[in-house]
């Protein structure tokens, strides 16, 4: 079997990315960590940092014509269903996959950068 | 060349106003950073000041304030473990060739970049308005706080976080293609005409700042049409402009109380502004399909070409209105403009019918102008009973001081 671990935190809450090397790698210890145990046991599969869910964008359709709006999804009355990860030059090339997405018909997506931590 | 610190402050604040987006549209493109672009932009504004204060401006302030830019842009992306390598590309490109101005397609085509990323639809539509204000018209943060009556801290942190989505979230700096060119215009329009609207619902004489809004609105419309030329729906957009503006000084009276269209004083319309917006008008209406901003040019080109309300071309404003009705969009205030025109142009049972079932369908709750409306043409009909229900029943919808001023005035005419 595999599994999707989803990763929930209050934003608010969060402390902020420190700019500076020597901050960013201690911010990065214990993650490092956890990602190389995960490897070591032959478990890992893949797994991305997201960027704040103020960069997020959300695609829905409204008679037929695609909105976007600014930040994440919001309703709890529609559930996770599946995701994509996707590689886009831009998030104009995004947002035009995202937008051909069959779940489009029935339900949302919700368009998250994924964070560049190289 | 020497200068009194007034001249420098003076020539520092034109220059912000008009070049501002100058110096940061490309800075975005070289460093491909919307924040870091405009850090350095605002800081080789604060160097000027101080650096001219001592030792005078330069004969030519905006290739000094591009360079200076460019150089603290090299450095500050030198600081970066991650912007290393694009500091050491840039410094040498530098270094190959003497600074020289881009040329002019290339300006052009980093306004338009500059335009079409500041109004992304990704971007909620508040943060588009700001970031379009602050960005391509030049105006600070605290003007743009005072214009939208919000705190400046609010503003500040609108536009703060509009531009690290930007950043994150990889909002391309581009002009978009030409098959989603329409679709991207449409978001660009509607910023600017937010704008407008903003700054055409202030009265009051110390809203000299939200006043302002109008003429950032038309000149960022010339701005497009120039940038754009010949898309019938930019053009259209600024002749709708205009034939409103042309109005300024005749819409408020001494007192700052609203003058309605019927009883402005039509000697005092702008008619240059008018003479100007006649032809673009026309020329906009010949377009296939006419553009939406064209019919609603079309309607305020008609009232300003009248010589008085009761001879105004009412059934062509009658039929403009129901042209955009067709055309969807749901707005219930078109329908309440329609149904006004209607009874204007003769049919005062029609255009009641009209009022009456805009308020039953409650699309206008809590919309105080429906009543003043309904109270106008109740009073025409001879219903002066009903006429001051419905004034009342504005009154109590009516939330700024402007307004209810303007209804407690009806009220006490209608008494009369």
């Amino acid at each position: 079997m595999n599994y999707l671990f989803l990763l929930y935190s209050d934003e608010s809450e969060s402390p902020e990315t420190p700019t500076d090397d020597a901050g960013f790698a201690a911010m990065m210890e214990p993650w490092n960590v956890y990602t190389e145990a995960l490897t070591e046991a032959g478990v890992m599969r893949g797994g991305e940092a997201l960027h704040p869910t103020s960069a997020a964008t959300t695609l829905s359709r409204l008679d037929g014509e695609v909105v976007y709006t600014d930040g994440p999804f919001a309703e709890t009355r529609e559930q996770l269903g599946g995701y994509y990860i996707v590689e886009c030059d831009d998030l104009d090339a995004a947002l035009g996959w995202a937008a051909k997405c069959p779940v489009m018909g029935y339900g949302r997506v919700e368009v998250r950068p994924i964070m560049n931590l190289g | 060349m020497t200068h009194t610190p007034n001249d420098i402050h003076a020539l520092i604040g034109r220059l912000h106003r008009d070049h501002y987006r100058d110096v940061l549209a490309p800075l975005i493109r070289i460093t491909g950073s919307f924040a870091l672009a405009e850090e350095v932009t605002q800081d080789s504004f604060a160097v000027a000041l101080e650096r001219w204060s001592v030792e005078g401006a330069p004969d030519d302030p905006l290739p000094w304030l591009r360079r200076v830019a460019r150089n603290r842009a090299i450095d500050t992306l030198r600081r970066s473990a991650r912007w290393r390598d694009k500091a050491a590309e840039l410094a040498a490109e530098s270094e190959a060739a003497t600074y020289t101005d881009p040329d002019p397609e290339r300006i052009e085509d980093d306004l338009l970049r500059l335009i079409f990323t500041c109004c992304h639809p990704a971007l909620a539509p508040q943060a588009r308005i700001a970031l379009t204000l602050r960005h391509v018209c030049g105006l600070t943060s605290d003007e743009i706080a005072r214009a939208f009556l919000v705190p400046r801290a609010t503003l500040q942190q609108r536009l703060v976080r509009a531009k690290r989505k930007i950043d994150a979230a990889g909002i391309p700096y581009e002009v978009p293609s030409r098959p989603e060119m329409a679709s991207r215009l449409v978001s660009v329009l509607q910023t600017i005409y937010v704008v407008f609207t903003e700054g055409y619902a202030s009265t009051r004489d110390a809203d000299l700042v939200r006043e302002g809004l109008c003429e950032e609105a038309i000149r960022l419309a010339r701005l497009l049409d120039e940038l754009l030329p010949g898309r019938a729906d930019v053009r259209a957009l600024l002749a709708l402009f205009l034939l409103h503006h042309a109005r300024r000084d005749a819409r408020v009276d001494e007192d700052g109380m609203i003058v309605r269209l019927d009883e402005q004083d039509r000697g005092r319309w702008d008619q240059d502004a008018i003479a100007e917006a006649l032809p673009l008008v026309e020329e906009c209406l010949r377009a296939r399909p006419a553009p939406r901003y064209a019919v609603e040019a079309a309607i305020a080109a008609l009232h300003d070409q009248a010589p008085s309300a009761d001879e105004t071309d009412w059934p062509q404003i009658a039929a403009l209105y129901a042209e955009l009705d067709r055309r969807g969009g749901g707005d219930p205030i078109i329908r309440l403009n329609r149904a006004v025109a209607v009874a204007m142009a003769g049919d005062l049972d029609a255009g009641l019918r009209g009022l009456d079932a805009l308020d039953a369908s409650n699309e206008l709750e809590s919309y105080h102008l429906l009543h003043v409306a309904r109270a106008e043409l109740l009073a025409r009909a001879g219903d002066l009973k009903a006429s001051i229900a419905a004034l009342e029943r504005a009154r109590d919808l009516a939330t700024s001081p402007v307004e209810l001023a303007f209804i407690e005035r009806r009220l006490i005419e209608s008494a009369a």
